[in-house]
């Protein structure tokens, strides 16, 4: 039987943040470099919970995992507005289309 | 639950709760008074002023608040001292200086009755920078950071129908959210490798001898990466120019300053109480072996001013042109913390002082211009001199401050970096920003070639400026005049305020 150790939670937040950078750096579609940047995040909460659970710190890492999360929905409401109002003025999202701000 | 301790630290965040009362009524009124928004910026007006009042009264005031109640250390989520109240005195002053700005601003005030948001989002900005300034736990300096970013994407956007103020605010979230998602990361990491988000915890474990140096030094990077975002420090500072040039003149202003002022707060402040071990006898800060800091702020800060000088050498926009030229000064003052001692972080803050006069009075000539021809284009400039003698004379003493020739202030701050570099035997550093200097000029002389040496055509008409915005230019220029000749209160103050509570 094998025992889920801290290393196993490591490496899965470390494929999950590379993950997100792989989605943020090859994806044109602006929603779906936004999912990028949530998995980095998420990525990051994995490590704090895992090191709280691993390294006996206390509740510390759990509570900061529930700040991110707080942050993460609003960073995503915030997103998802602006992507919808670049929707409306340049009637597609995909990021390297909007580039009229460039010399 | 020991309540007591905490209403003790109520009385350390004045200024903040300040501006969450005042956030609050903003809200409130924008909703009571929906046709006439007066009444919104004069409460605003009236609470960051109350806001400034607490912190100047409580300049020197040393403490930590919201330490752990179960008593374990007294080291606190935030710390008060006076090297954090003089970034929020600065931090408020532009504020103030903005919120006058924004009220003048035809960009702003075409807006009708969305400009009870505008105020509520600058509060809640002005909120995450004064938290910036103290926090001194690795929770805190992520939440302040994006208390700020949140508020500040919705701002770059706010005139949501020009399309680039849309494609600003779409970059600008999409680089604040990745470097802030490495600096959560690279948070993870310390706080794997320590067992605690308290800086000062962390410098406890960093006395001790026996560290894995690898992951910490790439934590050290991701985190660097998140503050050098905020400072617009290269390798981050692609969003700079767009930004800039997208946002409304007065937010380009007040990001520009007030949340460049809080970046460098965190990241001065973060590193002499996380990494800072000692000071030797000449002030200098023995640094933890970690990671090689000094290195990576010298090599950054060159690379930050040779690239935001030379790219401002070919803008035509003017906004463009003063964001390049903002990277640049990022560079000169990061040198001032590479210097790693007391004299560098005084340099710093006498920096910061001149550099929100001079660039929020820049900033001011290019909305004023902007609102009379519409485009920030140099050749908006043509012939100013003969149109506004007023507006050339203050944008050429600006201009000549930014480059930093006497007799303006903007000497005197770049003449106490020089010499902080100089006293730290760091010449050959001292030299290339010298040249560096030399390249500003070029671009800077530029406007004003345009401003007074191209004739006006045979019609062109003059046009004044309306009292109260000539009284603000002047009242600014003056004062970057008389700080050139008459500088030693702002280094009195500084030489007072750079007082960062260590261990």
């Amino acid at each position: 039987m094998l025992q889920v150790g801290l290393t196993h939670f490591l490496i899965v937040s470390t494929a999950l943040f590379s993950l997100g950078i792989y989605g943020v750096v090859t994806r044109k579609n602006a929603v779906m470099v936004l999912m990028g940047i949530e998995l980095m995040l998420n990525s990051a909460n994995i490590n704090f919970i895992a090191f709280a659970r691993y390294g006996n710190f206390g509740n510390g890492g759990q509570l900061v995992a529930l700040f991110v999360i707080v942050l993460a929905a609003a960073e995503a409401a915030i997103a998802l507005a602006i992507v919808l109002n670049i929707y409306k003025t340049f009637t597609n999202v995909n990021v390297d289309e909007i580039d009229n701000l460039k010399e | 639950m020991d309540f007591i301790s905490l209403f003790a630290s109520l009385k350390f965040i004045k200024p903040e709760i300040t501006i969450s009362i005042t956030l609050l009524l903003v809200v409130i009124f924008d909703i009571i008074f929906n046709e006439n928004k007066k009444i919104v910026w004069l409460i605003t007006l009236f609470g960051v002023f109350i806001a400034l009042i607490f912190t100047s009264l409580n300049l020197l005031v040393e403490g930590y608040a919201f330490s752990p109640v179960d008593g374990s250390h007294n080291f606190g989520l935030l710390t008060l001292d006076s090297f954090g109240s003089f970034f929020k005195v600065i931090v408020l002053v532009s504020t103030l200086l903005i919120l006058y700005f924004s009220n003048n601003s035809n960009e702003i005030i075409n807006t009708g009755k969305r400009q009870g948001e505008y105020y509520a989002l600058m509060l809640g900005m002005l909120l995450g920078m004064l938290f910036m300034t103290s926090a001194s736990d690795l929770i805190m300096v992520y939440l302040s950071m994006e208390l700020l970013s949140l508020s500040s994407y919705v701002l770059a956007g706010f005139l949501k129908l020009r399309d680039r103020d849309s494609e600003a605010s779409l970059k600008y979230l999409l680089y604040g959210a990745v470097s802030s998602a490495f600096m959560l990361f690279g948070i993870s990491l310390i706080y794997g490798l320590t067992g605690t988000t308290n800086l000062y915890l962390i410098n406890l474990y960093l006395q001790a001898p026996q560290i894995n140096y690898i992951p910490f030094a790439l934590a050290s990077i991701m985190i660097f990466a998140g503050i050098g975002f905020k400072i617009s420090s290269a390798p981050f500072h692609f969003w700079t120019p767009d930004v800039y040039e997208g946002a409304p003149v007065a937010i380009t202003a007040f990001l520009s300053v007030a949340s460049k002022a809080a970046g460098f707060a965190l990241f001065i402040r973060l590193l002499k109480t996380g990494f800072v071990l000692r000071s030797n006898e000449q002030g200098m800060w023995i640094l933890s072996d970690i990671f090689d800091w000094h290195s990576l702020l010298i090599f950054v800060s060159i690379l930050t001013m040779t690239l935001g000088n030379f790219s401002a050498l070919w803008q035509n926009n003017l906004k463009r042109m003063l964001a390049y030229s903002s990277i640049a000064h990022a560079g000169y003052m990061l040198l001032g913390v590479a210097v790693l001692s007391s004299q560098g972080v005084v340099a710093v803050l006498i920096y910061f002082f001149f550099y929100m006069l001079m660039n929020i009075g820049a900033f001011f000539v290019v909305s004023i211009i902007a609102d009379k021809y519409n485009s920030e284009d140099i050749h908006g400039y043509d012939s100013l001199g003969y149109k506004n003698p007023w507006l050339a004379a203050a944008f050429s003493i600006f201009l000549i401050s930014l480059t930093g020739l006497p007799p303006t202030a903007g000497f005197i701050g770049k003449l106490y970096i020089f010499i902080a570099l100089v006293d730290s035997n760091m010449i050959a550093v001292a030299v290339i920003a010298l040249l560096n200097t030399v390249v500003s000029l070029y671009y800077y002389i530029r406007v004003m070639k345009h401003m007074y040496l191209v004739k006006p055509a045979e019609n062109t008409e003059t046009f004044s400026t309306s009292p109260s915005n000539l009284v603000y230019l002047i009242l600014l220029s003056a004062s970057v005049l008389l700080l050139g000749i008459y500088f030693s209160p702002v280094v009195n103050l500084a030489k007072q305020c750079v007082g960062i509570l260590g261990l």
